[in-house]
């Protein structure tokens, strides 16, 4: 409860900074000193289990450790989001106050559809996080990349909106109880009414647009190519995961004791993503877009999440989560700093910039998975999760395959940080970097170790 | 001295050590200082690694259950490690190889050589990882450590076409150790924990795991096939020629004397123990794969003109024979493995520093254009032509004891897998003199009239190479009683 009124407070006091202040830095002081308030009252309310505002929200809205958690790693991802590419969203536009506020009221939308109890919660939920990013999609506005991204972003999610709304009201019309609250949906093991079924594949496709699964995946290249990079890697990281947590949730709460009838769908969804946003990923030349098609493909191994639904698969996925959005957060933020996007702008960066390759080396070996690395302990319990399930082993054999071609995608800027020389002499390859931006990036790997270490520092949490 | 009491234990030692002091080495401002420093701390290791031959406990093989740490956040994971007779083997020559390694290639000049040598030392503390380690997880963490620093090695160090090569051998490896992964997390969710709850990941769980036939089937595949990979077993074997050649022959030395070994030795850690009857099923086909990479190694070698490449393929067909070795299942097959694996690490690291030697001097490795080193060097000539007939097993050296109870045990085995196998040692002779006849004796030319003498500490070293050679091929009881408690532990699962 106190990262939902927290986050929409935030915006509003952001808003009317931006009417009243000509300055330019100080959204982002107010942001960042804003966000760990919020993750300070959050934690507080994980550990209390008490919120600092009480209202009746009807059991519409669940706080327990689980869902709480994963609210406080998306505020821990937020803030380091803010602190390494805080200063990139000042040079996006003239409207500073207003990006931070939107961002806030994602982060808003992201609070509710992780606690959501009904539907109707589900929907407001996804909608506030939708429509804030409609807007900073095409905040570049003098792009017509921007634009062109906005402007499909907004309609495809427009479209998935619909599906999801027609779903809702096939579910409520199809249950005996005719409610929207997910726990009470009442479904008997294997008893599936058509109307329930209809409702329960069009939300299937409506969650599946929002992460970006295939084959619901065509606007991601595009809207995150034409955004503002800033944009593109808090879309790519927080609230793609919060969309899985939603999608997990919805289906875990929801549709849990009907899973024999949508496991397939499931499985074949996800052996998609997976080969398809791998092998996509292969063939890019720029480093954005080529990030765009591996959020494709580490989605993949998040459908785990949903093809298993057992304790580890809930606790990979926030440790997923984390993983994956600390990891591509830090690439992001040097991609941020870099003059040209193509895998060849990263030659010989390991000269220049040692610490931007050291760094850049261990978000790019998590995302591989390579072990001593967060993302390997999350696809480690993402494996191990889909194992207990003791069927469909071709397709873990198919999910370590992909990540073996997605060794190849990832390594091939390791390979042009490191080992190819830079093709111009002279000039940076970068911008100005500050000794505050590297020692984030640094604080970023070492979460990254560490949870590779410890992955049970996040996971404990779950069970608080 | 009870090994419960001691707050740090060889095992530990011999990993640590090298990892803490190859992080020390990215520190050094100084590139010159960096070298006596990496020397030093191999011998320290060397140093550690002897004693903990007289001083470790005995650990039961397969029965070990002594907890090093157990990490309180990671999942039932443990972080076992320990020393049978097997893994005090291998420690030794991984802690035998490093300084050998680093006092041959002392003249040769790096780029930003701080970066280098830790990376070297990281590689080490990853193959000791892999030998002690006693628990799955701790296994494939080490399993891939190794291959981190190694992929590094060759990619910034190596020749014209390292990266695409390093690249293929990365990706190679990454592939099968994540289908190994697969495996591992099967197995585990099969074990039972040693109070009766919940499941474990340390080896003496996995050793002791029921399995269905069908199961121990495929799980037998998703583990031999990385494992084929690292030896390389054919037709695995295609990334390992390239790799040879472009990796900095320091790094070709780290790849073939030890990190070959690790797919050999994985197979008889992590394999043989778990999957008993699946090894029964599918011995025959392993043992053919092996034998025809033996001839198919051993004919294109005949055809190398590169230096490298031609020791590239020998180890090949060296490997073939002691994977063949493995799958014959025979005790003296099981004991000549071992051996062998030893042996083999200590020779063709000699022959990669002659090549070395031979490379820095004439910057040619090609057999066709060189000719006659021996009148400008006749003692690196013999020191050469020693370790050249170690490799194609001469009696009185030290791999003829190897290869002979391997032949043994593939007699016993099936008499006409030997006689392949057997061609390949011939061919292994023809190759290896060949390459002797061009190389040393023939006619001077003007590449190699710029040869001169090697520098004393190169003697030495080739020297204690030859002087191994010699003392393994008389005396290699010594060897044999270390293993022998590795052998006969396995030697139960069959019989």
């Amino acid at each position: 409860m106190n990262t939902i009124l927290l986050t929409a407070f935030l915006g509003i006091v952001l808003m009317m900074i931006g009417a009243f202040s000509k300055s330019k830095t100080l959204p982002r002081f107010v942001a960042i000193g804003g966000i760990i308030v919020i993750l300070i009252a959050n934690m507080v309310e994980l550990l209390s289990q008490e919120s600092f505002f009480t209202f009746n929200v009807k059991n519409m809205l669940t706080f327990n450790s689980f869902n709480l958690a994963f609210i406080g790693v998306a505020l821990l991802c937020t803030l380091i989001y803010f602190l390494l590419s805080g200063s990139a969203i000042e040079k996006v536009g003239s409207y500073v106050a207003e990006y931070f506020a939107l961002l806030f009221f994602v982060l808003c939308g992201v609070a509710i559809s992780a606690t959501f109890n009904t539907l109707l919660m589900l929907f407001i939920g996804i909608e506030i996080i939708s429509i804030p990013l409609y807007i900073l999609t095409g905040s570049d506005k003098r792009n017509l990349k921007s634009n062109e991204a906005a402007l499909k972003y907004f309609l495809m999610g427009a479209f998935s909106t619909g599906i999801m709304l027609m779903g809702i009201a096939f579910i409520y019309g199809g249950n005996d109880q005719a409610t929207f609250y997910i726990s009470q949906l009442g479904f008997g093991v294997g008893k599936m009414s058509p109307l329930i079924a209809i409702g329960l594949v069009f939300l299937l496709i409506s969650m599946s647009f929002k992460v970006s699964a295939v084959p619901f995946h065509f606007w991601t290249p595009d809207v995150y190519d034409g955004a503002p990079t800033v944009f593109t890697s808090f879309m790519a990281t927080i609230v793609k995961a919060a969309g899985f947590f939603a999608f997990l949730r919805l289906f875990d709460n929801g549709f849990g004791v009907l899973q024999p009838q949508w496991q397939k769908l499931i499985v074949l969804i996800t052996a998609a993503t997976l080969v398809l946003g791998n092998l996509t990923a292969v063939f890019q030349q720029s480093v954005k877009r080529m990030l765009a098609y591996s959020s494709i493909a580490q989605a993949g191994f998040m459908l785990f999440a949903l093809f298993a639904l057992n304790e580890k698969a809930k606790e990979g996925l926030i440790l997923y989560a984390a993983a994956y959005s600390l990891a591509t957060i830090g690439i992001f933020a040097i991609l941020i700093k870099m003059k040209d996007y193509t895998i060849d702008g990263f030659n010989g960066l390991a000269k220049k910039q040692p610490v931007l390759a050291v760094t850049g080396l261990v978000f790019l070996l998590s995302l591989t998975g390579v072990p001593l690395t967060a993302g390997f302990q999350s696809k480690f319990y993402m494996l191990m999760a889909a194992a207990e399930v003791a069927s469909y082993t071709w397709l873990i054999i198919l999910a370590v395959l992909c990540a073996a071609i997605s060794a190849y995608y990832y390594f091939k800027i390791i390979q042009a940080i490191f080992f190819k020389e830079s093709s111009s002499a002279e000039g940076d390859l970068t911008e100005n970097i500050t000794p505050a931006f590297k020692l984030m990036l640094i604080i970023t790997a070492v979460l990254i170790i560490l949870l590779g270490v410890m992955p049970g520092l996040l996971t404990d949490w779950l069970y608080y | 001295m009870n090994p419960q009491d001691v707050w740090i234990t060889f095992p530990e030692l011999l990993v640590w050590f090298p990892l803490l002091a190859g992080l020390v080495c990215f520190l050094f401002k100084d590139n010159s200082k960096v070298k006596s420093w990496v020397l030093l701390v191999s011998i320290i290791t060397l140093c550690i690694s002897f004693v903990s031959l007289y001083f470790s406990d005995d650990a039961k093989y397969l029965a070990l259950n002594k907890a090093s740490y157990t990490l309180k956040y990671m999942n039932n994971g443990s972080f076992i490690l320990g020393l049978d007779g097997m893994g005090r083997l291998l420690t030794l020559l991984t802690a035998f190889a490093f300084p050998i390694i680093f006092v041959a290639t002392y003249n040769t000049p790096y780029k930003s050589a701080k970066n280098f040598y830790g990376l070297m030392l990281l590689a080490q503390s990853g193959l000791m990882g892999v030998f002690t380690a006693m628990d799955a997880m701790s296994f494939y963490f080490f399993w891939e450590l190794a291959l981190i620093p190694v992929y590094f090695l060759s990619s910034q160090w190596g020749g014209e076409r390292r990266i695409q090569a390093t690249f293929k051998f990365f990706v190679y490896t990454f592939a099968g150790s994540l289908l190994m992964l697969i495996g591992i997390i099967y197995v585990y969710l099969h074990t039972i924990n040693i109070n009766g709850n919940g499941h474990s990941f340390a080896l003496y769980a996995f050793a002791g795991v029921r399995l269905n036939p069908t199961e121990q089937n495929w799980l037998f595949w998703l583990f031999f096939i990385a494992f084929a990979i690292k030896m390389p077993i054919f037709p695995f074997h295609t990334w390992q020629p390239d790799a040879y050649e472009q990796a900095p022959t320091a790094t070709t030395m780290v790849l073939s004397g030890i990190m070959v070994k690790m797919g050999l030795f994985a197979c008889l850690r992590w394999l043989l123990p778990i999957f008993p009857q699946a090894t029964i099923k599918f011995d025959t086909i392993i043992i053919g794969l092996s034998v025809i990479g033996m001839l198919y190694a051993s004919i294109i070698a005949l055809k190398q003109d590169d230096l490298k490449r031609l020791v590239a393929y020998s180890s090949i067909a060296h490997i073939g024979l002691m994977c063949a070795g493995i799958f014959t299942k025979t005790e003296v097959g099981l004991q000549g493995v071992m051996l062998q694996m030893f042996c083999h690490g200590i020779n063709i690291i000699g022959l990669w520093i002659v090549i070395e030697l031979i490379e820095r001097q004439t910057g040619v490795r090609k057999i066709s254009q060189l000719g006659g080193v021996a009148h400008k060097a006749p003692i690196l000539t013999i020191l050469l032509v020693v370790i050249a007939l170690a490799n194609i097993a001469l009696p009185l050296t030290n791999a003829f004891i190897g290869e002979f109870m391997l032949f043994n045990g593939l007699f016993a085995f099936n008499k006409w897998y030997a006689v392949a196998a057997g061609i390949s040692i011939i061919l292994a002779a023809v190759y290896t003199l060949n390459m002797i006849q061009k190389v040393f004796y023939g006619e001077e030319n003007s590449i190699t009239t710029a040869i001169k003498e090697i520098a004393l500490h190169e003697k030495i070293i080739l020297s204690v190479v030859v002087v191994l050679i010699f003392m393994m091929g008389v005396y290699p009881q010594p060897m044999i009683n270390l293993t022998k408690g590795t052998v006969e532990a396995l030697m139960l699962k069959f019989n």
